[in-house]
């Protein structure tokens, strides 16, 4: 499991003097199933074609199982891709369409049949072998793409937003598909979405790019828990984000009270963000609250109620499945472990604010994350 | 990358057939016929067939028009029909387009002589012959029979890519049928109309042949003249200059009418 | 108003056709003027197939358009993939260069190579350079923007996509165009290399600039044939020309109509699989 594969070093992407990866340094283990995850245009689909071998660096290198591939052409790595919009032959059945990468590579006709054959079980498509492709279903035709690069043995699966074009029901049962086939080739997987659900969901590793850098690399656990600063804290689920200043190790002190927190290693009155995930958030009575405030709009989501909370003019969301009517003023607590800080950064002041809390929010979200780049 | 240089022999190709060729009709256009030195009396030359170029760029204006007029309605309804009838009249459109043009300007002339076809029918009612050959009318005659197919399959194209949806939707913004084909149907087929304009008016406006059998000494148009500066006159430094001369008023009207569409490349391809 | 353009199609239609029927008439005359049916005989076509001179005309004809337009398909396939991967300027002088035979009129173009190979002529030093070779490059150069401009769109059509695909699955950039991409334009190759044909078979005016003595097309011949008194034989030619045409374009049409059909019902077929 934690073999080093593949290593991008100080890696540096320009198209007409436009900079679209900024020196990224990254290594991806054998076996791994590894997320790069990031809003359009964060060079997160630019850093699967240069692993691909579609794209050439400007400068930095990539290095496959310690050598050097910046030269080595696509059809020479073994590595797959299953391309976004799947490009799978329009011309060829769903057979040609899998057999068509092993055909290249001149096997027997024999084997060619007996690998198609299991894969076509894997990919749960028996008896669809002679189906046009054109005359597939969307989620069918993601399976063949999936089949056609995975028949090939590759030591690498490239995934670009392979889910994009599907509904959302298909979309979470192709998740747990994807998980249990990348288990069940043991092999490593590289997969592009803008999704942070897919991503929380999958990976081993998540990689959040934006601007052409990363953001932060860890676990799903460590990037939802301890997201690096503002974006991160963000882009992975829902966030309240406010100016503190860390007193001490384990003492913040935000809206002019003093908070107990986990966290140490800050500087002496260093200004911080501090992170407070909407879940976290105890409703309490006022009486007993470290915080008090209006309630300003109240939005049922089904599990829970999307509760906007107006502290000293500053807005904030609150998860709950406790309903407080709107207009209503309540108390919240904070625990220690409900409290993370982060230093600040670029990022510091653009996000985190729900002053413009809205229901349709997420939607437009969504709409915008939909287009790709490119 | 490296696919660029597949252009490479198809580059040297248009160099050497398209673009040296232009290169020598300059060449010739300035250079006296006897002694190949510099001048500039065949461009001056070229005042004596004013009238002969007026007549031929009215006329084909004229021929392009009546195109136009005969060939919206038909391809209109043309694109209005079921799918497989589509097909059918559309080969029945490009059928005389792969025909002999000689020979069915010919027929023509069978049709329209003193003696003709036509004028026998009339003959047989009783009537006076009519004067229907040898005049600009039949010039006219000739270019809108030879080229409406030309003016008919772009306007097909276009018409019959318009979504149905935005005729829908036009009507349900409150537009009465002649609303939807003024402010939607019309605007829409500018691209091909332009097309269809252009596929017209350069050939007719530089034939010699339909102004020969169905024309008179009198009608002669540019063609004609620059054809005999070739093949009986033998001037060809003012053949070349009259070609130039063609040339040029055709790329600045096929300029003029591509400012009216935006994609140039396409432009050309509706066929 | 549906009627209406349904009686002026009929009528142009008619337009369109009545000299063809009267041509096509002619040929079973048994007299020599068009407007005068003297009565119905097969001597025209006898006549025709006893003319070896006629036919071999034909036969030059054949053997220019099919070497042209199959010349041109390849250069122009090239050519079209080319210019599909530039950009900028460089693609737009190379379209602009590639519309100029489009857009000349056929008598300039004509002209212009008549020129060109008067003035190699003398370079060379050969007398009468006019002939087969000087008709088949006249007739490759105006095939080739018909190529272009029927195998470009295919490629801007095509997912970009599958040319990575293939290679992402071993193909080389050559295994990659010969097995995906050829495929994906083949259509615009065909109808490229069709309407190039045809107009090769067709073109009177350039081949009439540059042809010689030695090597003279059909249309050429028909052209002096209708300056002297017409020998109804043609019409005979002309008829069975119309009817192999007609046959051809039918059988397109069938093929183009069973096509259609089919990807209509596979698209039905992945509508009720979804």
């Amino acid at each position: 499991m934690s073999q080093e594969l593949i290593r991008l070093t100080d890696l540096v992407m320009e198209f007409d003097g436009e900079r679209i990866l900024d020196s990224i340094n990254l290594y991806i283990n054998d076996k791994e199933f590894l997320t790069l995850l990031g809003p359009s245009g964060c060079g997160k689909t630019t850093t699967l074609r240069v692993i691909g071998g579609f794209l050439t660096p400007t400068s930095g290198d990539v290095l496959f199982d310690g050598k050097r591939i910046n030269d080595v052409p696509a059809y020479q790595r073994k590595i797959n891709t299953v391309f976004q919009r799947y490009a799978l032959f329009p011309h060829l059945d769903v057979y040609d369409n899998i057999a068509f990468g092993l055909r290249i590579a001149k096997l027997s006709e024999k084997e060619i049949d007996e690998r198609v054959t299991e894969m076509l079980e894997i990919v749960s498509l028996k008896g669809f072998e002679n189906r046009k492709v054109t005359s597939l279903s969307g989620g069918q035709q993601q399976r063949v793409a999936i089949a056609r690069a995975l028949v090939n043995r590759p030591k690498v699966l490239l995934l670009d937003e392979p889910l994009g074009a599907l509904d959302l029901r298909l979309r979470k049962d192709m998740q747990n598909e994807l998980k249990r086939i990348q288990q069940a080739m043991d092999i490593t997987f590289i997969y592009v979405t803008h999704d942070q659900e897919e991503a929380l969901t999958m990976s081993d590793t998540i990689v959040v790019m934006d601007k052409g850098k990363i953001q932060q690399i860890g676990s799903p656990e460590d990037i939802y828990n301890e997201p690096k600063n503002a974006f991160v804290a963000d882009f992975i689920g829902e966030s309240n984000i406010l100016d503190g200043v860390m007193l001490d190790d384990y003492l913040v002190k935000f809206f002019g009270r003093q908070f107990k927190c986990l966290d140490k290693g800050f500087e002496k009155n260093e200004p911080v963000d501090v992170v407070i995930r909407p879940e976290d958030i105890d409703i309490v009575p006022v009486e007993q609250g470290h915080l008090c405030g209006t309630v300003t709009s109240v939005t049922f989501k089904g599990v829970h109620y999307d509760t906007i909370v107006d502290f000293k003019g500053f807005k904030w969301l609150i998860q709950t499945t406790d309903f407080c009517p709107e207009g209503s003023y309540i108390g919240i607590r904070l625990n220690p472990e409900d409290i993370h800080i982060m230093h600040k950064s670029e990022y510091s002041g653009m996000f985190g604010d729900y002053s413009s809390y809205s229901a349709e929010y997420d939607e437009i979200a969504d709409a915008e994350g939909g287009e790709d780049e490119e | 990358m490296k696919s660029k240089w597949l252009s490479g022999p198809y580059i040297l190709w248009m160099a050497l057939f398209t673009l040296i060729p232009l290169g020598v009709v300059f060449y010739y256009a300035f250079t006296d016929s006897v002694t190949g030195a510099f001048t500039l009396d065949n461009l001056a030359n070229i005042g004596n067939y004013l009238p002969i170029f007026l007549r031929s760029i009215w006329l084909s204006i004229f021929a392009t028009v009546i195109c136009l007029l005969i060939a919206y309605p038909v391809a209109y309804y043309i694109a209005h029909c079921k799918p497989g009838t589509q097909r059918f009249l559309q080969m029945m459109v490009m059928l005389p387009m792969c025909m002999s043009f000689l020979l069915r300007t010919l027929a023509w002339v069978a049709l329209l002589e003193d003696t003709g076809i036509i004028n026998n029918l009339i003959s047989a009612i009783g009537l006076e012959p009519l004067p229907l050959i040898r005049n600009n009318g039949a010039v006219i005659l000739g270019m809108v029979y030879n080229y409406l197919p030309y003016m008919i399959l772009p306007l097909y194209t276009v018409i019959m890519k318009i979504d149905p949806r935005l005729i829908e939707a036009a009507q349900d913004l409150g537009c009465n049928s002649r609303q939807v084909f003024s402010k939607v149907i019309l605007p829409l087929s500018v691209p091909g109309i332009v097309s269809g304009i252009t596929m017209v008016f350069v050939p007719a406006v530089s034939t010699f042949y339909i102004s020969q059998k169905l024309g008179s000494p009198g009608t002669i148009l540019i063609g004609d003249v620059i054809e005999s500066q070739f093949k009986s006159a033998y001037n060809p430094n003012l053949g070349a200059a009259m070609s130039l001369v063609l040339m040029i008023l055709i790329f600045v009207c096929v300029g003029i009418m591509n400012r009216f569409t935006n994609d140039e490349e396409e432009s050309m391809v509706t066929l | 108003m549906k009627k209406f353009n349904r009686a002026f199609t009929i009528l142009v239609f008619i337009f369109l056709y009545i000299p063809m029927i009267v041509l096509l008439v002619a040929s079973f005359n048994s007299g020599n003027d068009v407007a005068v049916f003297k009565g119905f005989t097969f001597d025209q076509y006898k006549e025709l197939f006893r003319d070896d001179d006629l036919l071999s005309l034909l036969g030059n004809s054949l053997i220019i358009s099919v070497l042209a337009s199959l010349i041109a398909t390849i250069l122009g396939t090239m050519a079209a993939l080319g210019i599909h991967k530039m950009k900028g300027k460089l693609r737009s002088a190379v379209m602009t260069v590639t519309n100029i035979p489009m857009t000349n009129p056929d008598i300039v173009t004509g002209v212009a190579l008549a020129l060109l190979f008067a003035f190699a002529g003398v370079a060379l030093r050969i007398h009468s350079i006019l002939g087969f070779w000087t008709l088949l490059i006249a007739h490759i150069t105006f095939n080739l923007p018909y190529i272009i401009l029927n195998v470009m769109p295919k490629l801007s059509q095509m997912d970009p996509d599958l040319t990575e695909a293939a290679m992402d699955l071993g193909c080389t950039p050559s295994q990659a165009f010969f097995k995906v991409v050829l495929h994906e334009i083949m259509p615009g190759i065909i109808s490229g290399m069709l309407m190039a044909f045809t107009m090769s078979l067709d073109d009177f005016v350039i081949s009439y600039f540059v042809t010689g003595s030695g090597f003279v097309t059909l249309p050429v011949e028909i052209y002096s044939y209708t300056k002297k008194p017409m020998q109804p034989k043609i019409y005979a030619l002309f008829t069975l020309m119309f009817i192999a045409i007609l046959i051809i374009m039918s059988v397109m049409n069938l093929l183009q109509a069973r096509d259609k059909t089919k990807r209509q019902r596979s698209r039905l077929l992945g509508g009720r699989v979804k």
